[in-house]
């Protein structure tokens, strides 16, 4: 009546050749995935990490009166053109300062030209051929040759490539998340609490959810027009403030923290809530003593991958206007600023091929920052978990 | 343990000479066409030994139930005969299980193979989220058991019959098979299994998540059916066992104590732990 | 006085009275108690609902008249608002320790007050959203005033360039009368996503097959945080990627097939955007492709399919309403992605479906718009809070039936567990 297994095993080969094949294109697809993670951070990696180094050349300064009226006088004709202009205008400045200076002439390591650091780098460059010759005599002579770069890390923009730095980005950033958090942490929670163990069950609380989950779901060039429209234009708050950026980002954060906060609050067991409410406790000592204390390692989880979120939005920042020209650190709330997102974007958009490089290279600190927030959440979540 | 073991010897008195597997006294109105042959099957999960020595011969066209307390291994054999154990990582089988001549454990033996001819039926009714005639025409069409659409109405139509369903949902033969009733939705599944054909059908406590007319009916379906199709069933319930079964087998701790024929069983089991568990002393 | 004095003044004197509250409440409860009568509450209880009502009110009072000051322009002298909310303050504090009675439930009274500061903080996320609604509808509003619904709806040509001087009162002076056709903004942005949609769907959906139902434990939990890394990374590090790696990349390929292809194809986008969504599909699509019951599975494979029969015929129809829900989710965030496209795509209107060519997208019009240097009232700037209203709508809708169908799927699972 019915086949062998001969039979069977026979006609089987086929569907066992088709579901063989799945196999393999599903692990291929999760391959794939992966190798545009390693593609990706390796094109980041070429393209950014020559921007840690910056060539610097020993050249002759002399410090004389024509040198305060017309700083490029203080180097010689032929390395005039090879060093920094923002480095030759920061002559009078040092002399001013610094007297003594006055008269002398050394010899000096002084900032390269960024066209000098991309010829070093081996990167096509518009250096003409008697300057590539020139630095390749002073490279020859040890006179000229790639230093880490100190300056990405503590100056702002410039225009000048080889003067432009991460931090007034890095500042704008910090103390544009402040705003945030300092907004969306205790809004959030309070949320997630009314939610999860006060609210009735209700029409206005089902909107409420329903509504924090659409808000997930905006695209946030939305929040950006929010920001312009409610904050600047109607509450006249400064525009490119850390303030403002804050304040948008904030309420964009806020649906992560609220839906991070309430799962941590119920992950935590009824019983404990009945055991403290069978001690006598009221609703909020239950929730305080109790429920938020137990929860709270989850809240924090769930606030540094918002955080972490916030920190690399970049729609929303530039409509209202947070990718403004910042060459100075500014530690104001109410000052114009930028955020690293918004930097690597105006980078991105400079035609320079040394910017290009600078782009990659802010790109990387910021990635560095992401990975560590986010690897930081994934231990604190294996640290704290716990199973009830 | 020694004195157990001493107690099951002052039990045994051999009328006749027994080789391991086969029952201690014989149902004259069974078939004795040999189906699955089990020979010294241990099996562990981990480093837990779940399953201990089993041997046993699984005669054709009967229904054999297994009982015994839970945890006792029953579902666990029950799944070694059609290799579902296969889906859980950490388990490790040893022995023979021996079906047409073929170890089913052999590394040559095709799962998939084996399972077309050893069918199952699960403890509750899981019809795939599909239209009640997919459920049953989807095995049959994979197999290429029908190549026309008539034909496959057709089997579609005698799994049904054979399952007694066919009455019940011949016009909403369309609506989604998880519209039935727990009782219907069971004997889909029975219908689902049968459609393919098997030789053996394994059923895993197929009535415990049923209420007592769906069960009768499910009950009077086993009798039926077992003139086609080898059953083996595990079951909770020792009425239903003495009901349906022509052959039982009763399972302790990971060991078959004692296999023999049901009425024997019911009436005169020939170990003592037997006669514990069916005077309801435990379990 | 400066603000920030009189800031700083109104601070240090509720802060005064708020701690004299506290204290005296909660000494007048202590007597209460030593003098041997039963109290509904702890003397700490009581203190602290003196303190609530000392400095509620004239928080509230003092927020309010600030807000009118600052936004409806109300001349109210900072002096007197300061010298009356501290008024409230001290009649609160006057209340409060009347309250500090052996029947009076101050426990019940500051549980009432926390319920009702925690129910304001879940309205913030309503306002929020009528908050956008309200802007982008108000100022869209203005933008159809000025330019016709229908045209922007179904124009065909997206010409801005002369509005700012209309605006400025030179209309005539421009060449041409600037034009809003829409169509080549939601066609440029449909072909983008389309383009990410058929990366991220196969990819994801696949790798998501892979991880639930074949890969070792030890490859998926690998597997999945570094997924999540994908999704992690910005917007505007992918903008980057896409115009700086891929596009030229697109290019060089296209050259060598004997085609011309822009730089600033939507390609390049639309690639990159799609690797981008592969961690949205595949990580909630492994949650659903998990979610189907193991019993679905076993019932197929008792059967003798094999395991691919499995997933394509009992698993993948069983989660397919959440892989849908997934997939919707995934398109509206492709549709509303800023970052990518304004760094990469086009700034071209351009009504083509040639992905080699440059193409813009809503996202890119409206970042254009309210960048330049044109003001506020000018029908381009405006028309930014136009294109937004329609991504907003869009995005909306794809949620709900997302959100809808995800439910849908949750509850056939429960339901079917009989």
């Amino acid at each position: 009546m019915s086949q062998s297994f001969d039979e069977i095993t026979a006609q089987l080969k086929r569907r066992h050749r088709k579901s063989a094949r799945l196999k393999w294109m599903s692990m291929g697809a999760l391959i794939l995935a992966a190798t545009f993670l390693v593609v990706f951070i390796g094109d980041m990696l070429v393209k950014g990490l020559p921007a840690f180094q910056q060539a610097q050349i020993q050249v002759e300064v002399s410090y004389t009166e024509q040198s305060m009226q017309i700083p490029p006088a203080a180097v010689s004709d032929e390395a005039r053109s090879l060093v920094s202009r923002g480095y030759l205008r920061l002559i009078p400045g040092r002399m001013r300062d610094n007297p003594e200076l006055m008269g002398t002439t050394r010899m000096e390591w002084v900032l390269a030209d960024s066209e000098v650091d991309q010829y070093l780098k081996g990167h096509y460059t518009r250096l003409s051929e008697s300057h590539k010759r020139a630095v390749d005599r002073l490279k020859e002579a040890g006179r000229a040759e790639l230093k880490f770069n100190t300056r990405f890390f503590t100056s702002g923009d410039s225009k000048m490539p080889e003067l432009a730095g991460i931090a007034s980005a890095a500042v704008g950033t910090v103390l544009t998340l402040i705003v945030t958090m300092a907004v969306c942490f205790p809004i959030g929670v309070m949320t997630a609490v009314y939610l999860e163990e006060f609210a009735p069950d209700n029409r206005l609380t089902q909107i409420i959810e329903i509504n924090i989950n659409n808000l997930a779901a905006v695209p946030s060039i939305l929040f950006g027009l929010l920001g312009l429209a409610i904050y600047i234009n109607f509450f006249g708050v400064p525009r490119s403030t850390p303030l403002v950026g804050g304040l948008t980002l904030a309420l964009m954060t806020l649906p992560v923290i609220i839906i991070a906060t309430r799962t941590a609050l119920r992950s935590v067991p009824d019983t404990i809530r009945q055991a403290a409410f069978g001690v006598g406790c009221s609703r909020w000592q239950v929730v305080r003593d109790h429920v938020l204390p137990l929860s709270l390692p989850g809240i924090m989880t769930g606030s540094i991958i918002g955080l972490a979120q916030a920190m690399g939005e970049t729609a929303p920042l530039i409509i209202i206007g947070m990718v403004a020209f910042i060459p100075d650190v500014s530690t104001s709330f109410s000052n114009a600023a930028t955020v690293m997102p918004a930097q690597i974007f105006t980078w991105a958009g400079e035609p320079e091929r040394a910017f290009t490089e600078k782009t990659a290279g802010g790109i990387l600190v910021l990635l560095a920052v992401l990975i560590s927030l986010n690897a930081c959440a994934v231990w604190m979540r294996k640290k704290f978990e716990r199973r009830w | 343990m020694n004195q157990q073991t001493a107690q099951i010897d002052a039990h045994s008195a051999p009328n006749h000479e027994r080789s391991p597997g086969q029952p201690v006294n014989h149902n004259e109105d069974a078939n004795h066409a040999l189906s699955i042959r089990v020979r010294d099957l241990n099996l562990w999960y981990g480093n837990n030994q779940a399953l201990k020595n089993i041997n046993i011969d699984i005669y054709q066209k009967n229904v054999t139930a297994l009982i015994g307390p839970s945890g006792c291994g029953k579902s666990t054999f029950l799944r070694c005969l059609n290799r579902m154990n296969d889906l859980i990582r950490s388990v490790r089988v040893q022995g023979l299980v021996e079906m047409d001549g073929r170890d089913v454990n052999d590394a040559k033996m095709d799962e998939v193979a084996l399972r077309r001819r050893v069918g199952m039926v699960f403890q509750k009714p899981n019809p795939f989220p599909k239209s009640i005639y997919e459920n049953i025409a989807y095995a049959p069409r994979m197999h290429d058991l029908v190549s026309r659409k008539a034909e496959q109405d057709e089997l579609v139509e005698q799994a049904l019959r054979d399952a007694g369903l066919w009455n019940e949902v011949k016009d909403k033969l369309q609506e989604p098979g998880t519209s039935l009733s727990g009782g219907q939705q069971q004997r889909l599944c029975i219908a689902r299994a049968i459609a393919v054909k098997p030789d053996v059908i394994l059923m895993d406590e197929p009535t415990s998540a049923l209420d007592p007319i769906s069960t009768a009916t499910i009950e009077d379906l086993m009798d039926k059916l077992k003139k086609q199709f080898t059953i083996i069933t595990v079951t909770h319930n020792m009425q239903q066992a003495a009901r349906v079964a022509d052959y039982t087998a009763f399972f302790h701790l990971g060991e078959m104590i004692e296999y023999n024929d049901t009425r024997m069983m019911f009436s005169n089991p020939h170990t003592k732990k037997a006669e514990d568990y069916i005077t309801g002393r435990y379990g | 006085m400066q603000t920030n004095q009189i800031f700083l003044l109104f601070c240090g004197v509720l802060l005064a009275l708020g701690l004299a509250a506290f204290f005296m409440a909660r000494a007048k409860a202590t007597r209460t108690r030593a003098s041997g009568t039963a109290m509904y509450a702890q003397p700490d209880q009581y203190a602290w609902f003196s303190v609530l009502i000392t400095a509620g009110p004239a928080v509230l009072v003092s927020a309010v008249g600030a807000f009118a000051m600052l936004l409806l322009g109300a001349e109210i002298p900072t002096l007197y608002l300061l010298a009356s909310s501290l008024a409230i303050a001290a009649i609160g504090l006057l209340l409060g320790l009347k309250q500090v009675r052996p029947d009076f439930h101050a426990r019940q009274a500051i549980e009432r007050v926390i319920q009702g500061i925690l129910a304001a903080a879940a309205m913030v996320s309503i306002i929020t959203t009528l908050g956008i609604l309200l802007s982008i509808v108000f100022e869209a509003v203005r933008f159809f005033q000025m330019q016709s619904f229908w045209e922007f709806i179904t124009g065909t040509i997206w010409n801005p360039g002369a509005s700012f001087l209309a605006a400025a009162g030179r209309g005539d002076e421009a060449g041409s009368a600037a034009q809003f056709g829409s169509v080549p903004l939601f066609v440029g942005t449909f072909i983008i996503t389309l383009i990410a949609m058929m990366v991220a769907i196969p990819v994801g959906l696949f790798s998501a097959i892979y991880m639930a139902e074949f890969a070792p434990d030890r490859i998926r939990t690998l597997a999945k945080p570094v997924l999540e890394v994908l999704a992690g990374i910005p917007t505007v590090v992918y903008g980057f990627f896409a115009a700086i790696t891929v596009a030229p990349i697109v290019v060089d390929i296209a050259g060598v097939l004997g085609l011309d292809a822009s730089y600033s194809n939507a390609l390049a986008p639309g690639l990159v955007m799609g690797i981008m969504i592969i961690p949205f599909i595949s990580s909630l699509s492994d949650d659903v492709i998990t979610a189907v019951p193991d019993s679905m599975r076993q019932g197929s494979l008792a059967l003798g399919m094999t395991k691919a029969e499995t997933i394509k015929s009992v698993v993948l129809p069983a989660s397919l309403p959440g892989i849908i829900s997934a997939s919707l989710l995934a398109v509206s965030r492709a549709l509303g992605e800023t970052m990518i496209v304004v760094m990469a795509a086009g700034m071209r209107p351009n009504l083509t479906a040639n992905p080699l060519e440059d193409m813009t997208t809503v996202t890119v019009r409206i970042v254009a718009a309210l960048t330049g240097d044109q003001e506020f009232e000018s029908a381009e700037t405006l028309s930014a809070f136009a294109l937004g209203l329609v991504l907003f709508v869009v995005t909306l809708a794809l949620n709900m039936v997302s959100v809808i169908m995800i439910r849908r799927f949750r509850e056939k699972y429960r339901s079917n567990n009989l």
